[in-house]
């Protein structure tokens, strides 16, 4: 399974992305430049954190109109896996492929350490590798990450089991503790905690792990049974 | 050439709370009336002349300048002097 880490101006979750697929997984992997980027030939996109542009007018705003976008919206149609994680999260709302919006953290501040999050949908491409309702430990690093939706988005979200992962301890202010979604045909996900920060032991979770997992056994039920 | 003044705020509903600090700021220098604070964003652009500049203006603000899930926007088209 090929992945290609997306690097904007400002990306700085790119490596940890790329160590995460390529040296603990085993994946072939590329960092692949906004601007010179074929996606053709890649089975996933992930969407690294960061501070693309300088967050200039909204967090993702400028990224998710680069040209790139028009590549990661035929993979996202194709039905291909992208993971977009913080700023990668913030760059899939701002470019519609997943609904809602991030505000600055209720209580304004940056926060950057551990949280519990709970696993509300096991059933997505992403988690099956994950006990429903298991809760497990994961990185936060950000200022805007409390998820907001209009009323009506977010029971749509919950009754199509949209909701990925949730909160424990709200920490931001998020509607709904909400952590992770993902979109309607199951293929695009979007969270604020790291997975790839928390691939290693040493790391203080090896917790992000199984997300990556999934995605790969999926993979290879869904393309590669007799490769 | 025609310079656009777009006000952009964020809509009913959508708590920034940026705004109830500058307000408990603003109590706390001893301007007690103040109830409540919006902020919001003021963006010019100077463009050429184009016939449908209200529509093309509107485009630039769903495609960018605004996120119309959270924000509002407004904007007015005036004549400005060639520089």
């Amino acid at each position: 399974m090929k992945f290609a880490v997306i690097v904007f101006p400002g990306s700085n979750c790119d490596r940890d992305m790329y160590h995460a697929v390529k040296n603990v997984l085993g994946m072939e992997a590329d960092l692949v430049w906004h601007e010179h980027s074929n996606l053709e030939n890649y089975d996933a996109v992930l969407l690294p954190g960061g501070f693309s542009y300088g967050d200039y007018l909204r967090s993702g705003a400028i990224a998710s109109a680069s040209g790139v976008m028009q590549q990661i919206r035929a993979h996202a149609e194709a039905g291909k896996p992208i993971l977009g994680v913080c700023n990668g999260f913030q760059i899939l709302l701002e470019a519609g492929l997943l609904p809602g919006v991030m505000l600055p953290n209720k209580h304004l501040s940056f926060m950057c350490h551990h949280e519990a999050l709970a696993v509300a949908n096991h059933e997505t491409p992403f988690t099956t590798n994950y006990e429903q309702g298991k809760v497990i430990h994961l990185p936060i690093a950000h200022g805007e990450g409390n998820y907001f939706a209009d009323d009506e988005t977010l029971s749509a979200l919950k009754k199509n089991n949209q909701i990925v992962f949730t909160y424990e301890n709200n920490p931001n202010g998020s509607a709904a503790d909400i952590a992770g979604i993902i979109n309607s045909d199951g293929n695009v996900l979007g969270m604020m905690p790291h997975p790839e920060r928390a691939v290693e032991k040493l790391l203080g979770s090896d917790d992000g792990i199984r997300l990556f997992q999934s995605l790969i056994e999926n993979w290879r039920d869904a393309y590669a049974v007799n490769a | 050439m025609k310079k656009v003044t777009i006000h952009i705020m964020p809509k009913q509903g959508v708590l920034d709370p940026q705004n109830k600090a500058i307000q408990t700021s603003l109590n706390a220098l001893g301007f007690s009336e103040v109830e409540d604070v919006q902020t919001g964003k003021l963006v010019e652009l100077f463009v050429k002349d184009h016939a449908e500049i209200d529509k093309r203006v509107g485009d630039m603000c769903d495609k960018l300048l605004a996120n119309p899930v959270m924000e509002d926007y407004h904007f007015e088209v005036e004549e400005a002097a060639r520089t």
